[in-house]
């Protein structure tokens, strides 16, 4: 499945790049990654077989139903904590990510409402709020 | 929504609270009415008096609606970035933007305990974080800034140097330094090319830290062979990777064609005069091609067997030309090396072990996952505080690392700290990262002829010592644990692990002894207890178990009676019930399904 934040973002045009168009496509990026609500659904093998897929499409779904105004939703890979997938990820700017454990269609819909669209973390489905450590 | 609708309906909704009034809400009202007529003359973009937001201490408090943003502390200078940016743009002014309100209390911090706690990244930096498939993603986090570096500002030399510095060894099991392999490569003598090679031929049963860097980050992979083409004078790079991942060979195919789109790989990356490409080789999942000389003969078309070595690949390596293998793990860690420096990577982990060192956690453990830990945090770190402890709060008996080569680490050791030097202390490797966590009902000498069965199938044959020594092993190993084993087992079992030791032709050969010794070695007396007394200490070994009703604790309930699926055990109710020992065919469905052990032990137990 394609990730969906492609299909609402503009890709930048493939062209040939140099130094310098390098790091100023990394600035430009950057930049834009850091201005909105996202939420991540982790689809590593682990994931999927464990029902991300569904997930993810519920996700799509009560998108539609209501709104994904300055949100992006995207795929990613395996978040780590392979017993407990499918997992979730939230980030509202200016606030720390929320992760989120266990999820199921019926969970993310209410994680959608109530986090994403609302700024309320949901923390009975929440392992965690916070940055994984990066040296 | 087009842009162009949103801007129409947007509408701005300042705070006119006392409080924000008082901080000067009108003021900044009027400037962003000036900077909408300014910025966006005749769109209807109205200025609101709105009510109190309750944000009394952050006035003057703008909110954008619909999107629901809240900026705090605005001043009249802030309005033309409101303006331009948020209203006419669509995107959020972070630098005002209100915190978000997370409530600190129930959801406990990433980084204060748990799975998370521990873990510091290096190689799996960009996991759950970007999108695996969209190399704009991978950009944004820094992505093929180290490349670039690399490519543009460094001389190759100078990026061995940094690698060297790095103290970067071998993430694939070896631990060779890779530094010290790439130099070796760099001045092996070619009239033309020379290859690099990203081994993903991942086999160990249980491990899976190639597959999930792969998919979750490619480009890391693929930049880190990049540099090393540069550092070593290479033309072109090979991802040897299994058939059976299907969704790893999608996305790193999709980022290699990615790479090359943008010109950041094949002809003259980056518009510099250095020029490499690389090919996908998918293999059909024969354990022996994790071995570099048989990879390379697998890439080249021929059977997967291993060659003796020397030459070693180095000189000699795929199609007669110096080869440089490395593993996944290993070249993912390369790109911040190259961006931050050796010394920044060095500053991790222990005297000899640099780093970091991902690791699968699996078995009988509470999390099961991937982790990502400074080379020399202890194994009870690994096992409690990140895998949470042992399933069902058994007891923990023993670890067994790196895979089928590896060996196992009893439970009174777990204190040692994790590098290549303490793991071959103990008598195991550190291998490619595998670590199968074991609990009191696991029997050690069902696993050791387990991985023995393991290597039996993957041997490749083409060497006697491997072929018919493991063999003749897994013989010895069955018979133990059918109670047929024989005074006199033991010690050939040892000689037998000497000789094929020393005499087998490749790493797997070399290396297949290692669980029966390292068994051996911890839980000689559960060997003694299959040979001589018969019994199996853990109750897995089936011909060695006697199931019997305790007539003391037997309620009589019958349950046993309708599970047995021979007709074993009877009885009448409520008296204690017979098992017949000729019919019992020892499937322990009895055993599931009594419910007395909780309140006074099995009414039916192992001996």
């Amino acid at each position: 499945m394609v990730c969906p934040c492609r299909q609402t973002r503009k890709v930048s045009s493939l062209e040939r790049l140099d130094p310098l168009k390098l790091k100023k496509l990394h600035n430009e990026l950057r930049e834009r990654r850091s201005e909105e609500v996202t939420i991540v659904i982790h689809m590593g093998t682990c994931g999927i077989a464990s029902g991300a897929e569904e997930v993810l499409q519920a996700v799509l779904d009560v998108a539609s139903e209501m709104g994904r105004s300055g949100v992006v939703i995207k795929t990613s890979g395996c978040a780590g904590l392979c017993s407990r997938e499918p997992m979730l990820t939230v980030e509202v700017t200016g606030a720390p990510p929320v992760k989120y454990v266990n999820v199921d269609p019926a969970k993310a819909r209410r994680i959608y409402s109530e986090h994403v669209l609302g700024h309320q973390p949901v923390s009975d489905y929440a392992i965690g709020v916070g940055c994984e450590r990066i040296h | 929504m087009s842009k162009k609708a949103v801007t129409k309906t947007r509408s701005l909704s300042v705070c006119h609270g006392s409080c924000c009034v008082l901080a000067g809400a009108r003021d900044v009202a009027a400037a962003l009415k000036a900077a909408l007529k300014e910025n966006l003359p005749g769109a209807r973009v109205k200025v609101k008096k709105g009510r109190c937001s309750a944000r009394c201490g952050g006035g003057p408090v703008v909110t954008v609606e619909p999107d629901g943003t809240v900026y705090t502390g605005v001043t009249p200078g802030d309005a033309a970035e409101i303006v331009k940016k948020h209203v006419a743009g669509g995107k959020v002014v972070r630098r005002l933007a209100a915190k978000a309100k997370v409530e600190p209390g129930p959801i406990p911090a990433l980084g204060e305990s748990g799975f998370f706690k521990d873990q510091v990244l290096i190689a799996m930096r960009n996991r759950g974080r970007i999108d695996p498939d969209s190399i704009d993603d991978y950009i944004a986090n820094e992505g093929y800034l180290g490349m670039a570096k690399a490519v543009t500002e460094m001389k190759p030399e100078q990026i061995v140097a940094e690698v060297k510095k790095a103290g970067l060894r071998g993430r694939g099991g070896g631990g060779f330094p890779t530094g010290l392999k790439w130099e070796i490569c760099r001045n092996s003598p070619s009239c033309d090319d020379k290859y690099i090679i990203c081994n993903a031929d991942e086999g160990d049963p249980g491990a899976f830290m190639d597959r999930s860097l792969l998919e979750s980050d490619p480009h890391s992979v693929i930049e880190g062979m990049i540099i090393g083409a540069r550092a070593i004078g290479a033309t072109r790079g090979y991802v040897y990777v299994r058939e059976e991942y299907p969704l790893a060979c999608d996305r790193v195919i999709k980022a290699i064609d990615d790479a090359r789109a943008y010109g950041l790989l094949g002809e003259s990356i980056l518009k510099s005069d250095f020029s490499f490409d690389i090919d996908v080789v998918r293999g059909a999942g024969a354990f022996v091609c994790g071995e570099e000389t048989a990879l390379m003969a697998s890439i080249e078309g021929k059977e997967g067997k291993p060659r003796p070595r020397p030459p070693f690949p180095a000189q000699s390596g795929l199609w007669g030309k110096p080869t440089n293998v490395n593993n996944v793990e290993t070249w993912a860690n390369v790109p911040p090396i190259a961006l931050r420096g050796g010394a920044w990577y060095a500053s991790l982990g222990t005297a000899r072990s640099k780093g970091t060192k991902v690791f699968s956690l699996v078995g009988k453990v509470k999390n099961t996952g991937l982790i990502e830990v400074p080379m020399g945090t202890t194994m009870r770190q690994i096992i409690f505080d990140i895998g949470g402890g042992v399933l069902k709060d058994r007891e923990l008996k023993a670890v067994q690392t790196g895979g089928p080569s590896g060996g196992c680490i009893p439970a009174d050791m777990m204190d040692i700290p994790v590098d290549y030097e303490e793991l071959a202390r103990a008598g195991s490797i550190m291998g490619s990262g595998g670590l199968i966590v074991m609990d009191d009902e696991t029997c050690m000498v069902d696993v050791a002829r387990y991985f023995v069965e393991f290597l039996e199938d993957e041997s490749c044959g083409k060497c006697t010592p491997c072929r018919e020594g493991i063999t003749r092993m897994r013989e010895i190993l069955d018979r133990i644990v059918e109670g047929k084993g024989k005074r006199g087992d033991i010690e050939l079992l040892e000689r037998l692990a000497f000789t094929i030791k020393e005499a087998s032709l490749c790493g797997l050969g070399a290396t297949a002894p290692n669980p029966v010794l390292t068994t051996l070695k911890y839980f000689r007396d559960e060997y003694e207890a299959h040979i001589y007394k018969k019994r199996c200490p853990a109750g897995v070994c089936k011909a060695l178990i006697i199931y019997r009703v305790v007539a003391g604790k037997c309620t009589g309930c019958q349950r046993c009676v309708r599970a047995c699926p021979v007709g074993a055990i009877s009885g009448p109710r409520s008296q204690p019930h017979n098992l017949d020992q000729d019919k019992c065919i020892k499937c322990g469905a009895c055993y599931e399904v009594c419910k007395f052990d909780a309140i006074a032990g099995d009414a039916i137990y192992v001996e």
